[in-house]
């Protein structure tokens, strides 16, 4: 059935569909809507056989589902921002144990300076920690990764984040249909774990690992990563199969004349502008890039589901002949470039299309469907630089300009 | 695609009224979207939201930057908070005030374009809320007056959507109250065509 629903409150629906055990929530803005109306669910008995437990800070939060996880629950917990910063230690653990948590991140920047807005800051800060990262474009889509992630975090043992934009998503009310409940027990399998801990049967889990053991700790947590987007998108084309969604694909293609999803999009194609981008900012160049699409244009979009694992091979295919790639990100590192243009350009190497970072929206700037017009205008006219600040506003700069941020990049000859 | 920007201040309930349109726009046969803007203490600060229709799947999250439709819950916004910014060419603003939309329009500026050319329909939404709900929450009298200005909702869709949120007395206080200042734009709607075309009467 589809109806008009927050974000959060379709995340909710969408996790309590899954049967956990254990939700636990320390509050903190913008994910708490989400542990709130679950809450609700629980003491009001819609969800029964849950556990929810409210704690003093994200560490324990997190410690809470590692404990619970390792006890054969499935487990849920939601954060953000310097939540999931305060959570870090645990975050890793939770991963190096192989436990398949599913956490909500509702993406906003990291301070200082302080700021609860969307941007990918906070995800991205964890994003070596050895869990999954899975964006959605849409709150259908985030409601959706929620179902999936369980299913990909249980079959690999390895936990999810669920990323969705801060207030952006998690708060804007958008025409969702949540799936049923035979549809979500038809496709997630009953969670049962490998191992667990069991007092009957006592068991050590997190055993210290010398120097003898640790390498192939890590050598073998890696295979399994490099394991994982098989899995991820054997597991998205399942969910199509149930519920007739697109949701999750590891790299989302578009319709180069409606803009709409399209898995079985052509490549980009020789002389045409690719623009990548992960998370909501996806929606608005949808509607963004429609006039140059009009116009005839050549600019195709290509959107990234999983930033890890990085679905390296799917979008270089996907990028096909592309003259250029202009990257909006969502987050910066510092003296660097954009976190998504640094992996694309890993991933199409030195003989690739010369690739343009565009910071946009970072700390919730609003991102503007005119200024990602412009900048894929400029990448067409040769003068976009390989990093660009988006909407940077010289007034509110101690000194005056010229604020260039990289030279034109140019196309390899 | 119909887009609605919503002023008021915190509290008012400027967010839920931006979600109740997308409910009630959706009963009405609309695609639908609310956006929120946020602060991190708002109560009594400026607070806007966004709402928007289409026939078709709405896929653009920016902030509505050309409305055809405002919503001010709060007079005191009027010369603080731009409402009538980039307000589309015979777009409505809904006024939530006890003067009348003379008075609406020289508070605002008088000499402004999008002032000068904006259709304002002014109502006692905030005294119909003290009175039908007992708290000043004027979102369900503002969105029945825009349900008696435009065809894009319905008095019975706003008046579902509030009982549906808030079952029992207060989700029938908001569709009163509601449906007291739907009464109230059509009458004044229908006063003013007369002026202009007294032929009609």
């Amino acid at each position: 059935m589809r109806e008009v629903l927050e974000g959060s409150q379709g995340v909710a629906r969408a996790v309590a569909l899954c049967r956990p055990a254990v939700v636990c929530a320390y509050p903190i803005s913008p994910q708490t809507h989400i542990v709130e109306a679950l809450a609700r669910l629980v003491s009001s008995e819609q969800l029964t056989r849950c556990e929810f437990l409210t704690v003093e800070s994200e560490f324990s939060a997190m410690s809470v589902a590692i404990g619970a996880s390792a006890a054969g629950g499935r487990v849920y917990t939601a954060t953000a921002s310097q939540g999931l910063l305060y959570m870090a230690e645990v975050v890793y653990n939770a991963a190096g144990l192989g436990l398949p948590i599913v956490m909500t991140v509702a993406n906003r920047a990291v301070g200082a300076p302080i700021n609860i807005w969307n941007d990918h800051s906070d995800a991205m800060a964890l994003r070596g920690a050895g869990w999954l990262q899975l964006y959605a474009m849409d709150n259908q889509e985030a409601l959706d990764l929620h179902v999936i992630a369980f299913a990909v975090a249980e079959e690999l043992r390895i936990p999810v984040m669920v990323c969705m934009d801060g207030f952006v998503l998690t708060h804007a009310s958008d025409v969702l249909e949540v799936p049923t409940q035979e549809q979500v027990d038809t496709f997630l399998p009953p969670y049962a774990p490998q191992v667990r801990l069991d007092p009957d049967h006592p068991r050590t889990f997190g055993t210290m690992a010398g120097p003898e053991t640790f390498t192939e700790t890590k050598y073998l947590q890696h295979l399994r990563m490099l394991d994982a987007i098989e899995v991820v998108a054997r597991w998205v084309d399942r969910y199509r199969e149930v519920t007739g969604r697109e949701a999750g694909e590891p790299v989302t293609r578009f319709d180069p004349t409606t803009l709409e999803r399209d898995r079985n999009a052509a490549p980009v194609g020789a002389g045409e502008i690719a623009v990548v981008a992960m998370g909501s900012v996806l929606g608005t160049l949808q509607a963004g890039l429609a006039p140059l699409v009009a116009d005839g244009v050549g600019v195709r979009l290509v959107g990234v589901s999983s930033f890890r694992p990085f679905p390296a091979a799917a979008l270089r295919e996907a990028l096909g002949q592309a003259e250029r790639v202009v990257v909006i990100d969502r987050s910066l590192e510092l003296g660097n470039e954009g976190d998504l243009s640094a992996e694309v350009r890993r991933t199409l190497g030195d003989d690739g299309p010369p690739v343009h970072s565009v910071l946009a929206g970072l700390g919730g700037r609003p991102v503007l469907e005119s200024l990602l017009a412009e900048a894929v205008a400029q990448a067409r006219a040769g003068t976009l630089g390989a990093l660009t600040f988006l909407d940077l506003r010289p007034e509110s700069l101690p000194f005056a300009g010229p604020h260039a941020t990289g030279a034109p990049a140019e196309v390899a000859p | 695609m119909i887009q609605v920007r919503i002023h008021g201040r915190g509290g008012q309930g400027v967010v839920t009224a931006a979600e109740m349109l997308a409910r009630a726009g959706f009963l009405a046969g609309h695609e639908a979207a609310a956006i929120p803007s946020f602060g991190s203490e708002r109560t009594g600060a400026p607070v806007v939201s966004f709402c928007r229709f289409s026939s078709r799947p709405i896929r653009t999250r920016e902030p509505v930057l050309a409305p055809d439709v405002v919503l001010l819950q709060d007079p005191t916004l009027l010369s603080a908070d731009r409402p009538f910014h980039g307000l589309r060419s015979g777009g409505l603003v809904v006024v939530s005030t006890g003067h009348d939309a003379e008075w609406v329009r020289q508070a605002a500026g008088a000499d402004d374009q999008a002032v000068a050319q904006a259709q304002i329909l002014a109502v006692p939404a905030l005294d119909i809320a003290m009175r039908e709900l007992g708290v000043p929450k004027p979102s369900a009298a503002m969105l029945g007056a825009y349900a008696g200005a435009r065809d894009h909702v319905t008095i019975e869709t706003v008046e579902q959507v509030f009982r549906a949120r808030y079952p029992g007395a207060v989700g029938e206080a908001n569709a009163r109250a509601a449906r007291a200042c739907y009464e109230l734009a059509r009458t004044a709607l229908a006063e003013e065509a007369d002026r202009r075309e007294p032929s009609r009467a």
